[in-house]
């Protein structure tokens, strides 16, 4: 896994002028300068709470949202400024997924013209024709084909669901951009979608940018991580790393968190106390440090750049990093297969298997 | 609240301004020479010529529609012909009724005003307490009559409903001497008898549409939770309805009612026409059929100051009642 | 707000049937929402009542000159042999005999059946295609200024305030001459076919921006939805993006609004004959015969009656559908 990364994200900033009447009285600086590569067949997960810029993010990435600066590479070329015409061919190899199944089909259309509708916008017409490729798209998901005909409104969250993705699929993608992909459904049914979602990406090689707010699912799905708070990457780094060994206070909160998730040891349960701080004026230097236990006075002055410690892959952003120590004991439960927790854990075991 | 109001009224008045602009634009357009239809058939080409001088006819446009924006402001000498002075605000010299316009509009405004202003109140009350009384209940008799009425009102036509009205009160039955307008000053039973079938009958029409549009709007507003919510903490029906859900219910009741009775006060042509009565709205009819270009102005800015206003009042009435609309 | 219930039992039968998407033996027929629709149109009595009378209306309309060849007598006809001195119709109720059903029109004896419809003719056709123009221009400049936003939608919209407070009647009253004058000229007679033209055209130019403005709140309450930037993230354009995605998810309200139009337009059509411009006296139209027939009115009272009745009840059915339609596109609305 050390090609040329797929994706190749520098710098990217997306900044929302707030506007009073006519005058700009202010910034929300949803993203502040990302930084992040994803590898061929390689799925990053974007982990955070809501309202830290892992949307927007997404958005940027399938060119939804024009990034106010940095700059997207997609396979070797610059798509950051790409005008429409430019970005149809790499359209068929970058992707996304959306967060509600209710939203994201068009209620009107037949679930056969929508899985179709890549196709057709960008004049595709593959052997055998586009309904067979409907067709072979809708069993890949694991719907009747027979139900090409049929409309939105008769399909379950789930199976909505998997028609999005069918639909994302219709282009053979090299990159999918998956934004909540399961957050809106049932936890029994998120198990299926995120199997399914795996599966796929087996297969079929395909490299995920993955954001959710579900650590969990996260875990289960996603090769690297990329941990994000108030429009900036905290932490990043391979799954092992970050869920074993986390660096970041931030990340280490957000992982004890989790109900029953006990690696953290005596550790417990870390409480943060107040709020997300605005982005409209976010606070200086670390922007953690507004809620973070360690924090003094350097964290107010200096911003701590993410960088990687002892030579690995993890890179964090702090100025007061966790020691890599207390893992060392976990080390031999790692990648695949995980401790069978409980809750969404259990769920996601229980029907992969 | 004053900058919302400012706002307004600047938007409002470059929307009388584009009104202006466009109808002298249109009316110049006219191919129908507006001097030739003034004198009769003894009229020397000298005279013609005369006449269009003193009308400021051989003038560049822009500069004709200045003078008569100035004149409508500060006021400004016309022609001898033209009797002279002409103090603001002026709307010129209409060489076809041989007076100043303001003089002519002075006359039929008021009449248009009794006509407007009586049948706007009878339909409001009317067209709110059916749309009231046929929601609260709902289902019975009383809710079918009130949709046929209003169904049958929206689809009726105001110069039939005038006909009848006449061919029964008037003609048939003798009741009502034949509509014609008097001062409510001078004679206030004679100002009433001679526009009670005016009123009744643009009453009939309109009052069906507020009775549709405030019935479906308490039918909406009533199941809401916060009606529920006044009911559950033990306020009384006329209480709780009265206060509460009406409030709700009469907003966009208010914004037609504003646009209506804008639009009537412009020109109630029909009504006017089928009485037999002489206000604004057959004046205008009678300006343009004349080619009388200074009363045509006078009588469309007159109209569409009576929309404007009304939308500003309107917006100000919405303000009143609904606190977040002057966040925007 | 339908005279009758819609039967919301029926609907959700058809609702739950079509549920989960089991890999199911039987039929597996999609109902797409405007088939449901269609069922609820369906069964509602009141629609099926004004749709069957404006379908006769139409037919009516339609065969207006198969209707003349059978009737024996034509629109502009007349029978001064049937008047008396005064030009008044000999005979009751204005006339009315087994050869003029509606009896004559005092003064040239024209027969009013026949005019009547020939108007009815005159009328539908003008109604419906302002309201076809109308809402192809509503639905384009609505759907752009709603999608794109910024300087179009504030340009639309301002025009939209301006023909607001533009008195329609009389602007209407002097532009028509001046169009004819300046399109056809001094040609004496202008022929109906052009007259019919204009009015179209006025119609047209003042009555798109409700049918804008209804668009364009609709696609602003669309636009951001996932399924359109589902479509803009698979390289759609323009053009996809408005007529595929947005415009058949509010084609609904449009048809509502449409065919609440047509009766509006054919009572514009009436008033502005009846004040005097529209068409020529050649042309029969509802409007001009009311008109008329005002100077008869303590002598001759059917005469204002027969296209007082007539016009009624055309725009009746049509309002009556308008409702029964809205009540079957929106169930929700329906109480």
């Amino acid at each position: 896994m050390t090609d040329e990364p797929l994706l190749r994200v520098r710098g990217l900033t997306k900044h929302f002028p707030v506007r009073q009447g006519l005058r700009a009285t202010g910034l929300v600086r949803a993203v502040d300068g990302l930084d992040f590569d994803v590898r061929p067949g390689e799925t990053l997960g974007l982990v955070g709470e809501s309202g830290c810029g892992k949307t927007t993010t997404g958005r940027m990435l399938v060119r939804l949202l024009e990034p106010t600066s940095g700059s997207i590479e997609f396979a070797g070329r610059d798509i950051t400024h790409a005008g429409r015409r430019e970005l149809r061919p790499l359209r068929q190899e970058l992707q996304i997924i959306f967060q509600d199944p209710y939203a994201s089909l068009n209620p009107r259309h037949t679930v056969g013209r929508i899985v179709a509708m890549p196709l057709q916008v960008n004049g595709i017409n593959p052997p055998g024709g586009i309904k067979a490729r409907v067709q072979e798209l809708l069993e890949l998901v694991g719907l009747n084909p027979e139900h090409y005909n049929r409309y939105p409104h008769e399909f379950s969250g789930g199976q909505r669901q998997r028609i999005g993705i069918a639909r994302a699929l219709a282009l053979r993608p090299k990159l999918i951009v998956a934004d909540e992909p399961v957050s809106a459904l049932d936890v029994s049914i998120q198990a299926q979608v995120v199997n399914l979602l795996r599966d796929l990406q087996r297969e079929l090689g395909l490299a995920f940018v993955f954001i959710a707010h579900d650590l969990a699912v996260v875990r289960h799905f996603c090769q690297r991580v990329a941990v994000m708070y108030l429009g900036r990457i905290v932490e990043i780094g391979d799954r092992a790393d970050i869920y074993e060994r986390p660096q970041h206070p931030y990340t280490r909160a957000l992982l004890s968190a989790i109900p029953d998730v006990t690696q953290l040891g005596p550790a417990g349960r870390i409480r943060l106390t107040g709020d997300v701080p605005t982005p409209l004026d976010p606070p200086s230097g670390c922007r953690f440090r507004t809620r973070c236990w360690k924090a003094q006075d350097v964290c107010a002055t200096e911003e701590p750049a993410l960088v990687a410690r002892d030579g690995g892959n993890q890179a964090t952003a702090c100025h007061f990093p966790e020691p890599a120590r207390a893992a060392l004991q976990a080390e031999a439960a790692v990648v695949g297969a995980e401790p069978a927790g409980r809750g969404v854990e259990a769920n996601v075991e229980e029907v992969s298997s | 609240m004053s900058r919302f109001l400012i706002k307004r009224l600047f938007s409002a008045t470059l929307t009388l301004f584009a009104v202006s602009v466009l109808t002298f634009l249109m009316f110049f357009a006219l191919p129908r020479d507006p001097v030739s239809s003034i004198c009769s058939k003894n009229c020397n080409p000298e005279r013609l010529e005369r006449v269009r001088d003193d009308l400021g006819l051989n003038d560049p446009l822009v500069s004709q529609y200045a003078g008569y924006m100035k004149g409508i402001v500060t006021g400004r000498d016309l022609g001898s012909a033209q009797g002279g002075r002409c103090d603001a605000p002026c709307l010129g010299w209409s060489y076809v009724t041989n007076e100043a316009v303001s003089d002519t509009i002075a006359r039929v405004l008021p009449v248009t005003l009794s006509i407007v202003i009586p049948a706007a109140i009878l339909w409001l009350l009317l067209g709110v307490g059916l749309g009231m009384v046929s929601a609260l209940r709902r289902g019975t008799w009383l809710d079918r009559a009130a949709i046929g009425f209003s169904l049958t009102g929206a689809s009726l036509q105001l110069y039939f409903v005038g006909a009848v009205l006449l061919l029964v009160f008037v003609y048939n039955l003798r009741l009502l001497p034949v509509p014609s307008y008097t001062s409510l000053f001078d004679n206030p039973a004679r100002w009433a008898s001679g526009l009670v079938l005016a009123w009744v009958a643009l009453a009939f029409l309109f009052s069906a549409i507020y009775a549709r549009l405030s019935r479906a709007q308490m039918l909406e507003t009533l199941s809401e939770d916060f009606v529920r919510t006044a009911r559950a903490k033990g306020l009384a029906k006329p209480k709780v309805y009265g206060r509460h859900a009406l409030r709700a219910a009469i907003t966009p009741v208010v914004t037609i009612a504003g646009l209506d009775v804008g639009g009537a006060l412009g020109g109630t042509v029909i009504t006017e026409t089928t009485f037999g009565i002489q206000g604004l709205g057959r004046t205008a009819v009678d300006a343009v059929r004349s080619g009388d270009l200074p009363t045509i102005m006078a009588t469309v800015l007159i109209a569409a100051v009576f929309v404007v206003l009304a939308n500003v009042l309107v917006d100000l009435l919405y303000a009143a009642i609904d606190p977040r609309v002057r966040l925007r | 707000m339908s005279l009758s219930p819609v039967e919301g039992v029926a609907l959700a039968e058809i609702e739950s049937d079509g549920g989960m998407g089991e890999p199911a033996a039987k039929g597996v027929v999609g109902r797409s929402p405007g088939q449901l629709a269609w069922l609820r149109l369906r069964r509602d009595r009141t629609a099926v009542v004004s749709g069957v009378l404006l379908v006769f209306f139409m037919v009516l309309g339609l065969s207006a000159p198969l209707i003349e060849v059978v009737y024996g007598v034509g629109p502009r006809e007349q029978f001064q042999n049937l008047l008396d001195g005064f030009g008044m119709p000999l005979g009751y109720a204005g006339g009315v005999t087994g050869d003029h059903w509606f009896g004559l029109e005092p003064g040239l004896g024209r027969d009013i059946f026949i005019r009547l419809i020939y108007g009815l003719r005159t009328s539908l056709f003008i109604a419906f295609a302002a309201a076809l123009i109308t809402a192809t221009i509503g639905i384009g400049l609505g759907a752009l200024a709603g999608y794109l936003g910024g300087w179009l939608d504030a340009v639309i919209n301002w025009i939209t305030d301006l023909t607001l407070a533009m008195p329609f009647l009389i602007i209407a009253l002097a532009l028509t001459p001046t169009i004819t004058l300046r399109f056809y000229g001094e040609r004496g007679q202008v022929s109906s076919a052009f007259g019919v033209g204009v009015l179209i055209a006025v119609f047209a130019i003042f009555g798109w921006t409700s049918t804008a403005r209804l668009v364009r709140g609709q696609v602003i309450a669309l636009r951001e939805r996932e399924f359109v930037e589902a479509a803009k993230a698979s390289g759609a354009g323009l053009g996809h993006i408005i007529f595929r995605q947005l415009l058949p998810n509010i084609w609904a309200p449009i048809l509502v609004s449409f065919s609440l139009a047509v009766p509006q337009f054919i009572t514009s059509e009436a008033a502005l004959s009846f004040i005097g411009v529209g068409l020529s006296d050649e042309t029969p139209s509802f409007g001009r015969m009311i008109y008329d027939s005002l100077d008869f009115l303590q002598t001759d009272p059917a005469y204002v009656f027969f296209p007082g009745i007539t016009i009624f009840a055309l725009v009746f059915a049509f309002n009556l559908f308008g409702d029964a339609l809205r009540d079957a596109l929106d169930p929700k609305s329906s109480r």
